[in-house]
């Protein structure tokens, strides 16, 4: 199913500038009550999600959200600050496989941990669904699929992301933000590529969740274009002189503003919101489906993964989005590409213009060499040589 | 007594030899006997004597009282005739914890200290203090304004509660405790006031650092009221959306009112410490520093001046006059 980011009910105000972070405001006229959000805390110790058997994969995870919901529109403060244990603690027997860090074991990414309440760990969603798409193994097993490939699916599933710490001047920005009373969301630029978009339903939860934007996930792309990028322009107001009263003023400084949300909404955040998607549902609870969605893997342009919370209607209620690096992007095309063609490699590479041995150093480049029996990818190089 | 270390480290620094019974005094405490300057001589027995601590300065005496294990309530209800009005606001919390009560008459504060401590406090008990709380603000604003009061005719006052007026955590809520101060001075110094507080708040006695810093519409709310005179108090950085202010003020004093009718001035309350300056908000308005409310009508003549509005003969007879009124009351 491919949908269309639908931002309905958000009004995009004016960025506040740091350094060479943007930062726009999403307000919301109307919040949401049906459904609250709030953070667990799992501390700062990288956390390793379990999928099912050998299918962990490394990431970093500072924190799962539980998401608060009731079938009537009443406000769910009871829920409030309640931090539950986690006590999905089982070491299994299986060593990490990771940097020497100590690890923690989230049994799921999104279950039900008591009636009315969802747990799931943002972004998590998201990236395992984009090593998902593909990584649970094609259903054709073509002989060039070496025996390990058939045997332990693509191994190991890593993707590297950087905590926001990380990200050179992110946590001073958000430090420095002055919050919107309305507000529920925002869109992070830095060095003005779109980062990482954030929705909630409402504007508690969005004071409450906005520190611990600090200690998301962000791609590769954006920790190097905060390292190397310069300060970004404020894109000061320009008001035109020919005012003849304070309500003449009044109508062009609203126009202004106005003129600034078009243009945000219709150049800078084209990437995202301009996009399809295609999405993936993973839960259903009362109003509110929880989804995740994958680009089309356009090289070289701006591709958005995420996850998304929709009411009945397909506004979205909670969004949190994550921009792959260009590698990522490569590999994503290159995988959606042979998915298409059922991965046989022949049509792929047709499909691809390119010719078969080609394709085959390609996905050997992009790291996916595993797939391919030893012998045909000596094969593949040869003919490369020839 | 008080900067008895900090002193005895800048003569060491400067090879100063002090005379008489100071050099001992910072120095070689534990070789003398007695003191003949009677100060110096309390502070030996304060050492030994509980009833000597009582004679020193608060603050020193807090540190003996500390050394000789003295009940926190006993302590403070002994040293009180001792302490300064400040000392006695500043302890008023801690006081009250201690179940000891220490006198403090608020309405003999000073402006902007005063509100300092109403922003200290939380807003359940500010609520219920409201009209003591209002009632010594208004009374400290009585006193700034003094002779001035009610001869500013229409003003007009922005005042900033966006989240940056949180100040420093040297300096908490400075920022927002000049804005308040200012609220109460304007008021008795206006004969029609308008405050518009950014985050659109009407109650200026619950104030708190919240939302963005929308100057620029502010501006524009207050230029409705057809104000004698507009003051913004803000730290200047207008972010909702950025230079909404400045180009208002620019178009405004350029098109609407180029005979410069309205006075307008931009008070400042927070030092930028990358360019030694206030930050300004345009400039077509003046800006001036302000670091206590009380300030406020000396600034505004200033600002004036510099803008060229009111000669140096006015100045001078502005401050002359203020001169004298000090001279007057001191």
């Amino acid at each position: 199913m491919t949908v269309r980011l639908d931002l309905t009910g958000l009004t995009t105000r004016a960025a506040q500038v740091w350094g060479g972070v943007r930062l726009v405001p999403l307000t919301r006229d109307e919040p949401i009550t049906g459904l609250r959000l709030h953070a667990r805390a799992y501390g700062d110790d990288p956390g390793l999600v379990e999928v099912g058997r050998r299918t962990h994969y490394v990431s970093y995870i500072p924190h799962g959200f539980v998401a608060t919901w009731t079938d009537d529109d009443t406000p769910v403060a009871a829920y409030g600050t309640q931090l539950k244990a986690h006590g999905t603690l089982a070491k299994g027997g299986d060593e990490p496989p990771v940097h020497g860090m100590r690890l923690r074991f989230h049994r799921r990414m999104a279950r039900r941990v008591e009636r009315n309440r969802l747990r799931f760990l943002p972004l998590h969603l998201a990236v395992e669904g984009y090593l998902a798409l593909h990584f649970g193994g094609p259903q054709v097993v073509w002989e060039e699929r070496s025996q390990r490939a058939i045997r332990r699916g693509l191994s190991p599933r890593v993707e590297e992301a950087y905590a926001g710490v990380e990200v050179a001047g992110l946590a001073d920005a958000l430090k420095h933000f002055e919050i919107h009373p309305g507000q529920c969301g925002v869109l992070v630029y830095v060095a003005d590529a779109l980062a990482s978009a954030f929705v909630v339903p409402h504007p508690d939860d969005y004071r409450a969740l906005h520190a611990t934007l600090v200690q998301d996930m962000y791609g590769e792309l954006v920790h190097y274009y905060a390292t190397f990028g310069m300060p970004v322009p404020r894109f000061d107001v320009r008001l035109p002189d020919d005012v003849a009263s304070l309500a003449d003023l009044r109508a062009v400084a609203a126009r202004e503003q106005a003129e600034w949300a078009r243009f945000h909404d219709a150049t800078m955040a084209d990437g995202l919101l301009g996009e399809s998607y295609a999405t993936n549902r993973v839960y259903r609870m009362g109003d509110y489906t929880l989804s995740r969605f994958l680009p089309t893997f356009r090289l070289k342009q701006e591709n958005h993964v995420g996850e998304l919370i929709t009411d009945r209607v397909g506004r979205t209620a909670y969004l949190k989005t994550f921009r792959l690096s260009e590698a990522q992007i490569r590999r994503g095309h290159l995988l959606a590409n042979l998915a298409a063609h059922d991965w046989h490699l022949p049509t792929s590479a047709a499909a691809l213009g390119i010719t078969e041995h080609q394709l085959g150093l390609r996905l050997h480049g992009a790291g996916f060499g595993a797939l391919i029996r030893e012998d045909v990818l000596a094969h593949y190089r040869a003919e490369n040589r020839r | 007594m008080k900067y008895r270390t900090g002193l005895k480290r800048a003569l060491r620094h400067a090879h100063v030899a002090p005379d008489g019974e100071l050099g001992p005094f910072l120095f070689t405490p534990d070789d003398r006997r007695r003191y003949d300057t009677p100060l110096l001589e309390t502070w030996r027995r304060a050492h030994y004597e509980h009833a000597s601590v009582y004679e020193l300065p608060y603050t020193v005496a807090e540190g003996f009282a500390a050394k000789h294990r003295i009940d926190r309530a006993t302590f403070l209800k002994r040293i009180e005739p001792r302490m300064t009005r400040l000392e006695r606001l500043r302890v008023q919390e801690s006081a009250s914890r201690g179940k000891a009560a220490v006198a403090v008459d608020l309405g003999s504060m000073p402006l902007t200290r005063l509100a300092s401590y109403v922003l200290s406090l939380p807003v359940p008990e500010r609520v219920d203090r409201r009209g003591e709380l209002t009632g010594a603000l208004r009374a400290a604003a009585v006193r700034a304004a003094g002779r001035a009061a009610g001869g500013w005719g229409r003003v007009a006052a922005v005042l900033d509660d966006s989240f940056s007026a949180s100040g420093s955590a040297q300096k908490r809520r400075r920022p927002l405790a000049v804005a308040l101060a200012c609220h109460y001075l304007l008021a008795e110094l206006a004969a029609e006031y308008v405050p518009l507080w950014t985050s659109g708040r009407t109650d200026a006695l619950l104030a708190h650092p919240y939302g963005m810093t929308p100057l620029g519409e502010r501006v524009l709310d207050a230029l409705e009221h057809a104000p004698d005179r507009l003051l913004i108090v803000s730290d200047g950085w207008d972010n909702a959306p950025y230079g909404l202010a400045s180009e208002v003020l620019r178009v405004w004093r350029a098109r609407l009112d180029p005979a410069r009718r309205v006075v307008a001035v931009h008070l400042n309350p927070v030092y930028d410490a990358e360019d030694f300056d206030v930050k300004r908000l345009a400039a077509a308005v003046p800006t001036v520093g302000v670091r206590d409310a009380e300030d406020v009508p000396a600034l505004v003549e200033f600002a004036r001046f510099t803008e060229g509005r009111t000669g140096f003969a006015d100045l001078r007879a502005h401050f002359d006059d203020r001169v004298a009124r000090f001279l007057e009351e001191g």
